[in-house]
């Protein structure tokens, strides 16, 4: 591959605002990715202390450190925070970076836009972290906002429902920004198939997102006119029903785990070749098992509602094509661990990362599947069971490969290499206390502990315990990322173009750190 | 420059065609509506806006035929006055009735007892549901109580259509042993059937 390395002193006759005005007017893909990042590790850092409070009271049975009212605020704003504040843009800003790096664009296709689409935001953010203090206090409808409790909440809800209004106008801003990019400002030479796994991932998220966030944006405008413009979509006395709320929720939701899970399959497609210094193993197979899986996550969302009354012919048919998803997915992880096989493998944190998201991820798999099979699901739905299922496919899955991306890029973006020892101590910690964190929630659930409920029956105590201390190791453990990140961003070992040897790329031809602008003359792909 | 312009206005045409396509995507979020209820309505789920599922009430009353029910009371051995509030009715089969007895304990000690129906004619047995019975539970009354227990039924429209008169008897016996407390166990073999 050649690639124009452009002179170093560019952005010398560039004028730019400094300071505050810098950030706000920015347009360079780079600087708007690092927002992105910086805001979702500190939503990340919120949505933690939340997730905090909800252990330290479950710590025993009773109620000790909060009133159930506050705590099913608490669940419900960690996973609006978690889902729409920290994992969502954190995607968007490694596809921000990374994006044009690797296709050879100098930036994305609308970098005014890109602009927007961030600082809608904070705004967002504030909305929905201010909701805490209005009277009657933040939604506590379950991230889920269900109705009828949707509809009948204090203004905390409004202020959540324009939060998510205001989210979803970003999020679809970027995805149309994404597809553009990756369409028509691809170098030239770079073919659809030769594009690296990670745009090829955010390829098809940006069309799931584009196709599933109006549709969520629809369902809460819904309950903003049930609640104050006497509609009735969602009230049985008005002629409305609830249940088609979950229906309408769930087919945004369920193609949403997988905008949050396909980035980080892109993710850990590009580091396993890397330091396996192999080529990734099924490359055709890995873009077709990924469009597969978007377009049947269209045709599984009543997975989450086998016990609202389906008939039996609905559970069959919802059932099986839930389990067919497995497929797809099982192909990338045998892929994955194919790429390893009889590779010269080397475990710095990148990789340490990504094949602790191979291991742990495939067990939220198997938990899934477990969950779609109706008759079971039946016993275990709204369990502490689906907690831990989808704790293991979101935190070991989705936030594991964001950090494995992090380690992996940190060089590019910063021009040194991130601390090796802090990394690993990171990993290792996270993993442990994952573990012990949420393994025990499978027993508790199967022994049908209910998720949501700030009291438990005594029964419950040791295993709740344990998972409450693993929390507090795993919320601590996130803090060693933050010393990495910052000590790697003010010094350390300079890193090199390349500073992983089997990395293959467009992104490890140009100079690290990366120069405010690349590829302002496309490089030519062989 | 004519290629940096040639791709700014393919990106714009890209931008419209995907922005259009997420506004469609938030109608279709509303058309899920129409939608649910069709599904809904061909599939007869959940069926809320249909007038029959409104309240209670039944399509299937045989209007064209008329049968008289007489009801009977008897006690054995039971210083119990039982009797019924009606003595005969005529009713459309399929129509849900309610009729009520009347009873009341005459000794001066709490008495248990349960009622045993038959029919007449036996065969009519068959077609005879009853949705609410006071023989389906054993039933203790207080020194000196009076009670008035309802029973709910329907006759079958296929009851055969030879039959013109059913009657309905209640015999109520005394429950042994529970005289004086009424924690012993109920009889093993108690004529709890709801159709015969
Ligand atoms: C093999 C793949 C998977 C299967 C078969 C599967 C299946 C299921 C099923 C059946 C449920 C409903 C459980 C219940 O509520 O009773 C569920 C819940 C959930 N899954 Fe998965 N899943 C899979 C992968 C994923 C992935 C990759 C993610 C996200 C990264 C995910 C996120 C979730 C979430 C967030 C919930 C809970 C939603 C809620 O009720 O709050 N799942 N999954
Ligand atoms: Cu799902």
């Amino acid at each position: 591959m050649a690639a124009v390395i452009p002179d170093p002193l560019d952005h010398h006759h560039h004028h730019t605002p400094s300071g505050l005005m810098r950030w706000l007017t920015t347009t360079n893909h780079k600087d708007i990715g690092t927002m992105y990042l910086i805001f979702s590790f500190v939503m990340f850092l919120s949505g933690g202390v939340m997730a905090l409070t909800i252990r330290a009271e479950l710590f025993q049975p009773g109620l000790q450190v909060v009133q159930p009212e506050f705590f099913n605020q608490l669940t419900t704003m960690h996973g609006l925070v978690m889902v729409f504040g920290a994992i969502m843009p954190a995607f968007v800003g490694f596809a921000n970076w990374q994006i044009p790096l690797m296709i050879g664009a100098s930036d994305m296709a609308f970098a005014r836009m890109n602009n927007w689409s961030f600082w809608l935001l904070p705004p967002a953010a504030i909305l929905l972290l201010g909701s805490f203090f209005v009277p009657g206090g933040a939604t506590a409808a379950g991230w889920t906002l269900y109705a009828p409790l949707s509809v009948q909440m204090g203004m905390g809800m409004d202020f959540a429902i324009f939060a998510i209004h205001i989210m979803g106008l970003s999020s679809i801003m970027g995805a149309i920004n994404i597809v553009v990019t990756i369409l028509n400002m691809r170098a030239p030479g770079m073919t659809m198939m030769k594009m690296p796994l990670f745009c090829w991932t955010w390829l098809i998220t940006a069309y799931l997102l584009i196709a599933v966030m109006p549709v969520l944006a629809g369902a809460v405008t819904m309950i903003l006119t049930d609640r104050h413009f006497g509609t009735s979509f969602f009230n049985a006395a008005g002629g409305g029903d609830p249940v088609m709320y979950q229906h309408i929720f769930w087919f945004f939701g369920h193609p949403e785990v997988y905008i949050m899970i396909l980035p980080a399959f892109g993710i850990v497609s590009q580091i396993i070749p890397a330091f396996a210094r192999k080529p990734l193993f099924g490359y055709a197979s890995m873009v077709y098992a990924t469009a597969s899986i978007a377009i049947l996550s269209f045709v599984v969302w009543a997975h989450h509602m086998f016990t609202t009354g389906m008939p039996a012919t609905g559970q069959l048919f919802f059932m099986y094509a839930t389990m067919l998803i497995a497929v797809p997915t099982g192909v990338k992880v045998f892929n994955w661990v194919a790429t390893m096989w009889r590779g010269s493998l080397s475990f710095e944190p990148p990789m340490l990362w990504a094949t602790g998201f191979i291991f742990v991820f495939t067990m939220g798999g198997f938990t899934g599947l477990i969950c779609a099979i109706a008759p079971i699901d039946i016993q275990v739905q709204d369990t502490y069971y689906v907690v831990a299922h989808f704790h293991y496919v979101l935190v070991a899955g989705s936030l594991f490969a964001l950090f494995a991306g992090a380690y992996y890029w940190l060089p590019k973006w910063t021009g040194h290499m991130p601390s090796e020892r802090l990394g690993k101590l990171h990993f290792w910690c996270s993993l442990v206390f994952f573990n012990v964190t949420f393994f025990p929630m499978h027993f508790l659930g199967l022994a049908g502990m209910p998720r949501r409920i700030p009291d438990y029956a005594l029964q419950f105590a040791d295993f709740n315990a344990l998972a409450s201390v693993g929390a507090f190791g795993f919320g601590l453990s996130q803090l060693i990322f933050l010393a990495a990140v910052v000590k790697c961003v003010r010094g350390g070992k300079p890193a090199p173009a390349k500073p992983w040897d089997g990395a293959e790329g467009l992104e490890w031809t140009v100079p690290s750190p990366a120069p405010y602008h690349t590829f302002e003359d496309a490089p030519l792909v062989k | 420059m004519s290629r940096a312009i040639r791709l700014e206005r393919q990106n714009r045409r890209l931008l419209w065609r995907l922005g259009v396509a997420a506004v469609a995507m938030f109608g279709f979020g509303f058309l899920l509506v129409p939608f649910y209820e069709k599904i809904c309505e061909v599939t007869g789920i959940n069926q809320l806006l249909r007038p029959e599922h409104a309240g209670v009430f039944n399509t299937q009353v045989d209007a064209s035929r008329t049968v008289i029910v007489q009801f009977d009371a008897n006690t054995h051995d039971l210083p119990w006055r039982f009797e019924p509030q009606t003595r005969s009715m005529r009713v459309h089969p399929g129509e849900l009735v309610q009729v009520a007895y009347e009873v009341s304990n005459v000794r001066g000690e709490p008495v248990t007892g349960q009622a045993v129906p038959s029919y007449g004619p036996q065969l009519a047995g068959q077609f005879f549901r009853k949705m609410e019975c006071f023989c389906f539970q054993q039933q203790t009354l207080d020194a000196g109580e009076r009670r008035l227990m309802p029973v709910v039924f329907v006759v079958d429209p296929a009851l055969p259509a030879e039959v013109h008169t059913v009657t309905l008897s209640y015999t109520f016996f005394e429950v042994e042993g529970r005289r004086q407390t009424s924690e012993a166990p109920p009889p093993k073999a108690g004529p709890r059937q709801r159709t015969s």
